[in-house]
């Protein structure tokens, strides 16, 4: 099935659980085949997506009692978020070491769902901004800030990792 | 620009999505300030670890059966044909019959003039449907050597098939579809996520060969050319400038 990774991928960085991730694909296929009418052509893994991501939220509103978040400490972390500090060469090394992928991973799954998101369809999935916004629902200025935010919030988790290791 | 505005625009700048105007005002500020040079380099590198370390997660091998299984559809390994026609499909029928008989009044109209606007609109729709439809391919082989022969003994003409994969492009198979009227080659190549379909037929007045023609529509890139007797038709939601590296990459092997 065309778009099936995409679809996965984005579930499985969501949900941060496999069965969860593939009860959400399943979902968003048969949503995505109920409203096939509603596709007027253009992008359609980005169209994909998007359902993904509806069904994956309308999911955690039920599952909700369920889910732990932790929410992220934004404050604290806010200091150490720009590249120019030194922290960084600590990021740097730590990059180039033989676990760096455990690292970035790991980085990635303590953001907030929405800047997670916005990294994923960005780096992995290599959506353009405007892609991006249909996805995510937001207007097309707010995806360049959220995503500056994200990335500098991504430095700062990694600089706490590799500081803790 | 200054050091609020250049950090305020990084991303954009990183993203190649900023305008001409704000980029180049966005250089130049980086060319005279060290300090946004190195934030610049430091995010771009961060930037391309997360692309490359990060775990992109592959769906599990018996998910798409389980899909099919629930939508109802057969699960027929190469070819996923709906089981029996359900209403979605009666519609999508409906759409593409009316689609037929439009543009052939259309064509009746307006003659030649617009012929290759009717094809791009042919393309795209061939396209879409075959994505949505989980449909990308007749033959699933990456081997040049097994798809053009599959692709011949169907057709009354030999499509050029070469497979990519060194330059990034690997092929992913062929499948057969109906364009201009006639049956005709589709090669599919995959270019990180991004699906490009490649349309051949022959064409007896495309001995010369003919400049590159561009368009878009509804988000996908077409690419148009012909020479040595056939006719080219690239189509990707990659944009326009890599849809370009690519048709240069199959015209020069």
């Amino acid at each position: 099935m065309a778009h099936l990774d995409a679809a996965y991928n984005l579930a499985r960085w969501l949900a941060r659980d496999e069965r969860d991730a593939e009860d959400v694909v399943q979902e968003a296929c048969l949503r995505a085949f109920r409203f096939f009418d509603s596709f007027h052509g253009g992008n359609a893994r980005a169209w994909l997506l998007a359902i993904v991501r509806n069904t994956y939220y309308t999911w955690l509103e039920k599952n909700r009692t369920q889910m732990l978040n932790v929410p992220f400490d934004e404050e604290t972390l806010a200091d150490g978020g720009d590249a120019a500090t030194p922290a960084y060469e600590s990021v740097e090394r730590a990059l180039q070491q033989e676990d760096s992928r455990r690292l970035v991973n790991r980085a990635l799954d303590q953001l907030p769902a929405a800047f997670r998101e916005i990294i994923v369809l960005r780096e992995l999935e290599d959506m353009s901004y405007k892609e991006i916004a249909t996805i995510a629902d937001v207007p097309l200025g707010t995806v360049m800030s959220r995503l500056a935010r994200a990335r500098k919030m991504l430095l700062c988790s990694l600089q706490q990792i590799a500081r803790e290791s | 620009m200054d050091c609020t505005q250049t950090r305020d625009y990084l991303h954009g700048y990183i993203d190649r999505e900023l305008d001409p105007v704000s980029a180049a005002a966005l250089e130049q500020h980086l060319q005279s300030c060290a300090a946004c040079q190195h934030v610049y380099e430091r995010q771009s590198s961060l930037r391309a670890a997360v692309g490359r370390q990060a775990a992109y997660y592959t769906a599990p091998g018996d998910l798409a059966d389980r899909i099919r299984a629930r939508i109802g559809v057969a699960t027929d390994k190469t070819v996923a044909k709906p089981h029996r026609p359900d209403w979605q499909w009666l519609q999508l029928g409906a759409a593409v019959a009316v689609t037929a008989v439009v543009t052939w009044m259309v064509t009746l109209q307006m003659g030649g003039a617009r012929q290759d606007e009717i094809i791009a609109e042919q393309v795209i729709t061939g396209h879409a449907r075959s994505v949505l439809t989980n449909h990308l391919t007749d033959v699933a082989s990456s081997d040049q050597h097994t798809v053009k022969p599959w692709l011949s003994s169907r057709l009354d003409f030999s499509p050029p098939v070469t497979d990519l994969t060194t330059d990034g492009y690997p092929l992913v198979g062929g499948r057969l579809d109906y364009l201009d009227n006639r049956p005709v080659a589709a090669l599919v190549y995959r270019h990180r996520q991004h699906v490009i379909d490649l349309f051949i037929w022959p064409d007896p007045k495309a001995n010369q060969s003919s400049a590159m023609k561009t368009l878009s529509r509804q988000g996908y890139n077409v690419l148009h050319w012909s020479g040595a007797g056939m006719t080219y038709w690239a189509i990707s939601d990659l944009n326009q400038d890599e849809l370009d590296a690519f048709t240069r990459v199959f015209s020069q092997r």
